[in-house]
């Protein structure tokens, strides 16, 4: 039960050699200089398991030095396999770190929602000439429209779980019940794994006690978790942040999946070089997962790695450079050295609307990220202008061309019997006078082994690409949608407070 | 019994199955005889040569295209089909005249001098002789005047000329001048195909037709038999 993903023969960037290097320079980090804790729990844990813990130059601060046993012992204590449940079982991912098993999903809480409009344009210089183009607006994230991008989910194969895709931010919509209707839409609109962050820790009893009520109770919500939550505990470089170890903490004495995350940005927070960088957010994460194993041991935990680059012409983060992708795939080898899942990243672009430039930077890292074999693949559908935009029709393109990829990368499975079938061919049709295989194309055509042509394929002379995934879009917006029975939304809205009761139509 | 031979050679038609080794569209096939072995049983039957042609080669050939139409079938199903048809038109074509049945047509086809490029042309034979044309190939790197001679000999209604490479498709217009030198043009219709050719080069160097893959060569040779195709 469960999606399979693609196995893959993973793309080794670093050597043994190397990875161990970089194990052994964030060890050196981790007691040298230490990290900073602005949180007093952690920092407690971390004292009371034999690191040094000094007070911080800040106040409510402290400067912790931790020492190689604190980090082995979390790695051997963090499961190697962590399930991620869904609604429906079929949908269930299981991430294994000892197999490069991947599986795409989206992000990230993007303020901006994009639309993407095809309209006539009438040429100046010949009137009689009129043609399509699209159009954009930019919209702000909402409950409803994150409704639609989990519908859109549920509905395109090659996205495998949900993770919120838009920060919402209706009118009626605040800290307080920001977490239980943002995990409600998603789970009324996708069968899907959902995943998301935690705005408000208050609010963490109230998502998982909807989670029990679709699971099917407590148990049977550890069982099949159809929840999980990412925390972003560090804040780069190498400070823990009150608010997300707590968060952190909470989740991980719950037993629910959780991502422990970092995102240093090359070149500002982080060395920009691939070795410094990857040093630095390897014992960042490593902190997290130390963290969430010493206050709950076996707590189920993904090796949270988004290492973007610094644009040095304005600052901000990069994910179309290639240096991008190179961290992203240490990291990814440095989890498997771990033997734990590795929650990645891949498929951001920079520029701001879908077209060439977006293109080249998410295909680029789609591609080289998939081959690296990270079990949990994030920001793969629809993210522009870095991570700010979330645009629908862009995600409709990457369904089609994370297909593309996931077809591309897997290992090959050629075996002696269909190696004599080949040579049977090759005899047979060179004794035809046509000299043509195609006969024997037959059955692999129906068979899904080979790629269909791109669905969105221009007719004429101008790039109809946009239109098509537009009208593909608006194809899979009037399909029915997947929502909950009405007993378990009545029973939802029974137990949980704060649900808008416009989302109960 | 004569009707379950022709019903078994549509049925293979459908399935493309042209030998006892070929799979069919449908599992279980393998092992079981192909269109040429049917047809072969079906002569040696006595079964009327129109009925092997009519009930089974034609009405299989229907079924496919109606497949093919609604989307059941693609290309390299109909190829298959065709090939089948085809391979069966091969085992009957000496014994057309004797049951006073003539083919659709004859068509020499092509590669023409200095290209060695055959798989549009192959394909375009297929296609051809499943539609029931006989189909002489002579092959790839032709010269004119080999397709001087052949058409002298072969007496065919079209002369179907291929080539894939800007270099090569000129050689197409000296074809039709050696044609015409020979006083041999005004007797066949010129279809020509390949990558680098258009409608626009086939009018310019005289060709009677031009098909931009192996279904529209097949339809203009159609309309040009018929008398309502062809380049104005």
């Amino acid at each position: 039960m469960g999606r399979n993903g693609v196995l893959v023969e993973p793309y080794q960037r670093l050597n043994e050699v190397q990875i161990e290097k970089i194990h052994q320079a964030s060890l050196s980090i981790l007691l040298d200089p230490g990290i900073i804790c602005f949180n007093k729990d952690a920092a407690q844990v971390f004292g009371d398991n034999g690191a040094e813990v000094e007070p911080g130059a800040q106040e409510d601060s402290w400067l912790v030095r931790i020492p190689e046993k604190i980090i082995s012992e979390a790695v051997s204590a963090a499961p190697k396999v962590v399930k991620l449940g869904a609604r429906d079982e079929d949908n269930c991912l299981v991430l294994d770190g000892s197999e490069p098993r991947i599986h795409f999903a989206s992000g990230s809480e993007a303020n901006n929602w994009l639309d993407v409009d095809i309209e006539p344009f009438i040429s100046k210089r010949d009137p009689s000439k009129e043609m399509a183009f699209p159009v954009f607006t930019i919209r702000k994230g909402t409950v409803d429209r994150l409704a639609q991008a989990a519908h859109l989910c549920e509905h395109l194969d090659s996205w495998d779980s949900f993770l919120r895709t838009v920060n919402i931010q209706d009118d009626d919509i605040d800290d307080t019940n920001k977490d239980v209707n943002k995990f409600f839409a998603s789970l009324n609109n996708t069968t899907k794994h959902v995943m998301s962050g935690l705005t408000d820790l208050s609010q963490l009893e109230n998502v998982l006690k909807m989670a029990e009520i679709i699971a099917g109770g407590q148990d049977k919500l550890r069982d099949n978790p159809i929840i999980s939550f990412i925390t972003c505990t560090i804040k780069s470089p190498l400070q823990l942040v009150d608010d997300t170890s707590q968060k952190a903490i909470e989740v991980a004495r719950r037993k629910i999946p959780l991502v422990i995350s970092s995102s240093p940005q090359g070149g500002s927070t982080a060395p920009i070089t691939e070795e410094g960088m990857v040093s630095q957010i390897n014992a960042e994460i490593l902190v997290g997962i130390a963290l969430a194993q010493l206050v709950s041991k076996g707590a189920p935990v993904l090796y949270g790695s988004v290492p973007v680059r610094t644009r040095l012409d304005d600052l901000n983060d990069s994910y179309g450079v290639p240096e991008f992708s190179q961290y992203n795939i240490d990291c990814v080898q440095m989890a498997r050295y771990y033997g734990l899942p590795c929650y990645s990243t891949a498929g951001v672009s920079d520029v701001e609307v879908p077209g060439i430039q977006a293109l080249v930077e998410r295909l680029f890292s789609h591609i080289l990220v998939a081959l690296s074999g990270a079990q949990y693949i994030h920001y793969a559908f629809g993210l522009l202008e870095r991570t700010n935009t979330f645009c629908p029709v862009q995600a409709i393109l990457d369904n089609t061309h994370i297909e593309m990829v996931k077809r591309f990368v897997q290992k090959s499975d050629f075996t002696d019997d269909s190696i004599t079938e080949c040579l049977e061919q090759v005899r047979r049709v060179m004794g035809t006078s046509h000299k043509l295989y195609m006969r024997f194309v037959r059955k692999a055509l129906r068979s899904g082994e080979i790629a269909p042509p791109y669905p969105f394929e221009s007719k004429g002379m101008t790039d109809e690409t946009m239109l098509r995934a537009r009208e593909r879009m608006d194809e899979i917006l009037s399909l029915p949608s997947c929502h909950m029975d009405k007993a378990t939304v009545d029973m939802i809205y029974q137990q949980v407070p704060g649900l808008l009761p416009r989302l109960r139509s | 019994m004569t009707e379950d031979i022709i019903a078994l050679i549509k049925e293979n038609v459908i399935q493309g199955r042209v030998t006892a080794d070929d799979e069919g569209m449908d599992e279980g096939w393998v092992g079981k005889p192909g269109v040429t072995e049917l047809v072969e049983q079906a002569l040696a039957e006595n079964v009327s040569v129109a009925d092997i042609i009519n009930k089974g080669l034609t009405d299989g050939m229907s079924v496919v295209g109606e497949k093919f139409e609604s989307k059941e079938y693609f290309i390299p199903d109909m190829l298959a089909s065709a090939e089948a048809v085809g391979s069966a038109m091969e085992i009957l074509e000496p014994h057309l005249s004797k049951s006073g049945i003539e083919a659709k047509g004859k068509i020499i086809v092509a590669t023409v001098k200095g290209d060695l490029h055959d798989i549009g042309k192959n394909i375009v034979s297929i296609l051809l002789r499943g539609s029931g044309y006989i189909v002489k190939d002579l092959g790839n790197d032709v010269e004119p005047q080999a397709i001087v001679d052949a058409v002298k000999k072969e007496n065919p209604q079209f002369v179907g000329l291929s080539a894939l490479l800007t270099s090569t498709m000129v050689n197409m217009g000296e074809t039709i001048q050696a044609l015409k030198d020979n006083g041999l043009r005004d007797k066949v219709k010129v279809i020509i195909g390949g990558a680098p050719v258009s409608e626009e080069f086939a009018q310019s160097i005289g060709a009677d037709g031009y098909g931009a893959d192996g279904f529209q060569a097949v339809a203009i040779v159609e309309s040009l038999a018929s008398g309502s195709g062809g380049n104005s």
